[in-house]
């Protein structure tokens, strides 16, 4: 094969398997940059997965599977939040619980209710997103170079893909020049701040919160609804920690986030096409490696190789006024 | 005269056990400076974070221009034309100026529109009170100064008439502080009313019109400033004479104990905390630090007790050199016959969630008296805590209490007595009576004059320049990170505050 | 600072309190249950019936609890020194190794009592030497602990899938586990300790390790509480800044309170490997690691609340397994769901009812209550 087709190919998986995580670091940028820390992110995403698998199957509409998955993940996100903001809990321990929480619930629930050992059924192409043609995608098909770029790479992906893509200089313009942006950006760093301007910091947090739920819904969604064909067991399978890892590579930066999950998306989709492959010199990697290998990475980048990564200030730490 | 901007009837607060307010009643009238003044823990803050909406008093009402309203939140606070001006300042320090003062106030969702307009206000309201900055500013890059102003901006900017502004020149020198006197007799004479929340008598004297007195969550006396007098205020403060002087003899300086040469240390940023810090202490001596906060007295004394790493320079320790810009080790020092009180009391010098005991070793928990085998002797450990706990009369009398439980003075004392009980040679005490009760004050102060008629040398870093005064035998200046003049303890307090401003200072350093 | 709670009695605040907690994690369970369409009650029954209904179910709940109480104390200790460690459950796979390679290098040739400390040693160093890379990267690096060791997990995961793929797995065996261990590799039960009350432990695989846990766990109250060591954590938990003033290595006491971590964690190996399967299968720890999480919330990192708490997720997983015998609509991942709302009610929420608590105990009013809640002067 030549190796401008395998690119291609490779490119184009990368974009399929970044999709999730753009999504989900998109997430924990907004609620993150509001001061809460989420690593919650794998069980809303999970959560998200099943209740978009079975909305969309029992009412065989792929927007109410969406609409199911943005609200299941949303409710996560407000457990969270009213555990981190108003309790004043650990950020971290009600992330690990959440995550728990979900992991059995999805199992539990979709054993009772389907009977499939933890799927959801199958789902039909009406309950799917399909994917999306640009127009002359065809006709440009031939031409050389650019046309396999458009039509095999920026071509052919589900909606969401596109919606993905999209939220990053979205995000960006949200975070930096609307009102919103300026206070949650502003929660982060300075939450005593924002209170005495007269804004709510408890309010604004929660805002964050949700805004994360429903990009996480959408993560989730795109797993049972766009990659698959429905809910399996377990789906997210540490999607939602990769992304977490992405976002304090990207510095909490909407545009390097882009790039994180990219790096990410295509060391899994490497992985996956030259599993059991012999190179040349190296001979054959073992497929263990190539699992392990975004986390190796993520471990070694975060050991110093990605400068200094400031947190917002306030992240991780209750808001409680004082003298 | 003139009518009210402000009256509170009957304000009463609690916290817990602690009563903070107690049946306040205040008026402030329209278009004067009233200052507010009382020691720390008087009461002051609470009362104005009742007035600019932080809290909510049990009882009591606040009326505003004639109207009684009640103030749930900043946002009422904010709408009734109050504006505050922190002592922390309440500024977003990745934010420029611009941002930090349209936070809260932007006018529009989308933030261009808004920019132009907030642009061309900050410009207007910088020419009507000569307050310049750079809106473009990054706020952590900025003098503190300068974010003081940008929170007085931030005020004007929201329209307030009342500006109440909390301890504003803690962190400021005598320069900047006049400064913003200077602002504020311009705020005034725009009609503005200003309160004044402060325990330094000199600027209640120097600026305001009124002045009302706060002791012990009560409102003691309401006076106007031109009739009254330091003397009164200070006794109204306090409750009886204040001791100006500390009792103590003639100091008998013997050998050099702690010398410290060319002293640098840079920050993680790289900027200049100290700068080239040269002096020696004798034993029998108190050699006072005198300066404005932030002015490198902390870096100095962290670099010197093995906290933080000097950049260069060295630190002789009875004769020895004590690796400062390497691995100097606390415990090692400690052994060396270092010991250290440190400013932060809270966080450096304490756990507060220990027991009482556990306090009391910390840092010497190496000892070999409070071991037993390769484990801590916990009867030794608390009758050791037992024995310091009756010779500082720390109450409640209890080692096995969590230390967050004991006041202020007791948790100082706690420190005190971990430190001094160890017989050292050099003491260093950083803020040795900050949050401390009048009582437990007079008690620390004859605690370090007796550390000094024993023999001991002993740094002296105090941001009260009265208690450096009353307790030094020589007192060093520091401006800006360096040593800026050293002077006898009779030097006058301008005198002295000319040095801490740098006036002085750089004229000296340059002959 | 300032304490934040009205001071409440021991017994409301290290009894009363988490049982409320874990009373309501209780009841939203028994909600799942409902919603699946099955009795509570009922669930319950079979709960505690299939944990502690025969000699030989409490057995199989303490052969968990032993598990439980090894990876709990792991978390504990690293709570102390101010170190959220969800690695455990890595630390204890790769902790499997020490004790694989001791089984079988000796099993053959030495006694199961010579065995046994050679491969607790082994467990240990193993757990140890995968918690000490995090430990080593935040204190050295500056790298986030909590997300080092969830891609140590990970790699943990993949790497012990390639070890028993490629080194452990027996040739022509087509399951991924090691060969059967001898004699040597095999701990004896404690059938005479449940013999003195009168139970038979029958099948259950409740073996000496349980005694070696209950020593981990002695030995964890001595070190925190009663050695320097100890002491130098808990100051750099609660206070960094105060362990820098006191001279303490905060490097090094990171480095070492995750390795002490680690190494209990990697303990853990010894009860499945050695103390009933007798060999290493692929995910031998099942979750341990994360329920060591819960163990630690809910013991409130004492060890005498670790015990407690293991022994109540003990019962959770053999009650668990024989609820989803009797009643297959609820399958173990049950106890996944309970896990997780323990953490969040003993974790995260475990302020959520103080205020009532406190309401009740004390007898205050509302207000005053609110104004203990603010507290500060």
């Amino acid at each position: 094969m030549d190796v401008f087709q395998v690119f291609i190919e490779l490119a184009q998986s990368t974009v399929r398997l970044s999709t999730p995580l753009i999504l989900a670091a998109l997430a924990g940028l907004f609620t993150e940059r509001a001061g809460i820390f989420d690593i919650g992110l794998e069980g809303k995403m999970l959560g998200a997965a099943f209740a978009a698998g079975c909305v969309a199957y029992i009412s065989q509409s792929v927007y109410m599977g969406l609409l199911a998955a943005v609200l299941v993940s949303v409710l996560l996100s407000l457990v969270h939040g009213y555990a981190s903001i108003t309790q004043r809990g650990s950020q971290i321990v009600s992330g690990v619980a959440i995550n728990f929480v979900v992991a059995g619930s999805t199992v539990i629930l979709g054993e009772a209710w389907f009977r499939q050992g933890g799927r959801t059924p199958a789902l039909s192409a009406d309950g799917r997103f399909g994917t999306v043609t640009l127009p002359f995608a065809d006709a440009v098909r031939d031409v050389p170079v650019l046309g396999p770029l458009y039509s095999g790479l920026l071509s052919g992906h589900s909606p969401l893909t596109y919606l993905a893509f999209l939220m990053v200089p979205a995000s960006w313009w949200i975070l930096y020049r609307t009102r919103f942006g300026l206070r949650l950006r502003a929660v982060g760093e300075n939450p005593g701040a924002v209170d005495t301007a007269g804004i709510s910091v408890i309010w604004l947090r929660y805002r964050g919160v949700i805004c994360c739920g429903i990009l996480c819904g959408i993560a989730g969604a795109y797993l049972s609804l766009a990659a698959g064909a429905g809910f399996t067991k377990g789906m997210t399978a540490g999607k939602g920690y990769i992304a977490l890892a992405a976002l304090i590579f990207a510095k909490w930066r909407p545009k390097n986030i882009l790039f994180a999950c990219l790096l990410f998306g295509f060391l899994d989709a490497f992985a996956i096409r030259y599993q059991g492959y012999a190179f040349p010199l190296i001979g054959k990697v073992p497929v263990q490696l190539m699992q392990a290998l975004p986390y190796i990475l993520t471990v070694i980048l975060l050991a110093g190789f990605i400068g200094k990564a400031i947190p917002p200030k306030a992240g991780g730490v209750p808001y409680v006024k004082e003298r | 005269m003139s009518e009210l901007a402000i009256e509170l009837k009957g304000i009463d607060k609690s916290f817990g056990l602690v009563h903070a307010n107690r049946n306040i009643n205040l008026k402030v009238r329209k278009g004067t400076i009233h200052g507010i003044i009382g020691e720390n823990g008087a009461g002051k803050s609470t009362l104005m974070s009742i007035l600019y909406g932080f809290y909510q008093a049990d009882r009591g009402d606040i009326v505003i221009d004639g109207k009684t309203i009640k103030i749930r939140d900043p946002n009422a606070a904010i709408a009734a034309g109050i504006g505050m001006v922190h002592q922390h300042f309440m500024l977003v320090e990745n934010f420029t100026v611009l941002e930090n003062i349209m936070l809260g106030a932007e006018e529009s969702q989308i933030l261009n529109a808004g920019i132009t307009k907030a642009r061309a206000e900050l410009k207007r309201l910088e020419k009507e009170y000569a307050l310049e900055v750079d809106p473009d500013a990054v706020i952590e890059e900025l003098p503190v100064g300068i974010q003081q102003r940008v929170e007085i901006l931030k005020a004007l900017y929201r329209k307030a008439d009342i500006l109440i502004l909390d301890e504003p020149t803690g962190v400021l020198t005598p320069a900047e502080a006049d400064h913003l006197f200077r602002i504020l007799g311009q705020l005034k004479d725009e009609g503005k009313t200003v309160l004044l929340i402060t325990h330094k008598l000199r600027e209640i004297m120097a600026i305001t019109d009124e002045v009302s007195v706060m002791r012990r969550g009560e409102m003691v006396a309401t006076r106007t400033t031109k009739e009254t007098s330091v003397e009164e205020l200070a006794e109204l403060m306090v409750g009886r004479r204040v001791l100006l002087r500390v009792e103590k003899g003639e100091a008998k300086p013997a050998d050099v104990k702690l010398s410290v040469k060319n002293l640098t240390v840079r920050d993680s940023r790289g900027v200049t905390m100290v700068e080239d810090v040269s002096f020696d202490i004798r034993a029998g001596e108190i050699v006072g630090i005198a300066g404005v906060a932030g002015n490198g007295q902390s870096e100095l004394l962290e670099a010197i007790s093995g906290i933080r790493r000097a950049t260069s320079g060295t630190v002789l320790l009875n004769g020895r050199e004590i690796d400062v810009t390497g691995n100097a080790d606390p415990a090692d020092l400690r052994r060396r016959g270092l010991a250290h009180v440190p400013e932060d009391r809270h966080h450096v010098g304490l756990v507060l969630k220990f027991e009482e005991s556990e306090n009391a070793i910390l840092g010497y928990h190496d000892d070999a008296k409070y071991r037993r085998g390769m484990l801590l002797d916990v009867d030794a450990i608390r009758a050791d805590a037992e024995a310091k706990i009756a010779a500082y009369d720390i109450r409640p009398p209890n080692p096995r209490l969590k230390t967050a439980n004991f006041s202020g003075g007791n948790q100082q004392k706690i420190v005190l007595a971990r430190e001094m009980e160890r017989n050292p040679d050099v003491l260093i005490i950083g803020q040795p009576t900050r949050g401390v009760d009048v009582g437990a004050i007079e008690f620390i102060h004859k605690r370090i004059i007796e550390m000094r008629d024993q023999g001991k040398a002993v740094l002296l870093v105090s941001v009260e320049l009265d208690e450096i005064r009353a307790l030094s035998d020589r007192i060093l200046v520091m401006f800006a990170g360096r040593v800026v003049g050293e002077r006898a303890p009779d030097a006058t307090e301008g005198e002295l505050g000319l040095l801490m401003a740098g006036v002085e200072g750089r004229k000296e350093a340059a002959e | 600072m300032s304490v934040p709670y009205a001071k409440l009695p021991g017994w409301a605040e290290y009894g009363l309190i988490p049982l409320v907690n874990l009373a309501v994690a209780f009841l939203i369970s028994g909600l799942v249950v409902l919603i699946v369409g099955e009795s509570p009650l009922e669930a319950a029954y079979h709960m505690v019936n299939g944990a502690f209904g025969r000699g030989e179910y409490i057995g199989f709940t303490l052969y968990y609890t032993t598990t439980f109480i090894f990876t709990g104390l792991a978390v504990a200790v690293a709570f102390h020194c101010g170190l959220f460690n969800i690695g455990g459950e890595g630390q204890a796979y790769i902790g499997g190794i020490g004790v694989v390679l001791a089984c079988l290098a000796f099993d053959r040739t030495l006694p199961w009592y010579l065995v046994f400390p050679i491969a607790i040693v082994g467990a240990a160093f193993f757990g140890a030497l995968w918690a000490m890379i995090p430990g080593w990267l935040q204190a050295k690096r500056g790298s986030h602990i909590v997300i080092t060791t969830i891609m140590f997990n990970f790699i943990a995961a993949s790497l012990m899938n390639y070890l028993l793929n490629r080194v452990f797995k027996p040739m022509g065996s087509m399951s991924l586990e090691t060969r059967t261990f001898d004699a040597g590799g095999q701990l004896p039960k404690l059938d005479w300790l449940m013999s003195i009350f009168g139970l038979s432990v029958g099948s259950a695989p409740f073996n000496i390790s349980f005694l070696l846990a209950l020593l981990a766990a002695f030995g964890v109250w001595v070190l925190i509480w009663r050695t320097r060591l100890g002491y130098e954590m808990r100051t750099m938990g609660h206070s960094p800044a105060a362990a820098r003033y006191a001279g303490i290595k905060e490097a090094k006491i990171i480095v070492i309170a995750m390795m002490i971590s680690g190494g209990l964690a990697g303990m853990m190996a010894l009860n499945p490997i050695m103390g009933e399967q007798f060999r290493m299968q692929l995910d031998f720890v099942q979750g341990a690691g994360f329920v060591g999480i819960a163990v630690a919330l809910m013991g409130r990192s004492h060890p005498a609340g670790i015990i407690p708490a293991a022994l109540l997720f003990g019962m959770l997983y053999q009650g668990g397994a024989e609820i989803s015998f009797e009643m297959p609509s609820i399958s173990r991942d049950m106890i996944v769901i309970i896990q997780g709302l323990v953490i969040l009610f003993a974790g995260a929420l475990e302020h959520m009812f103080r205020p009532a608590i406190t309401r009740v105990i004390l007898g205050l009013s509302p207000k005053t209550r609110d104004a203990a809640v603010t507290k500060g002067a």
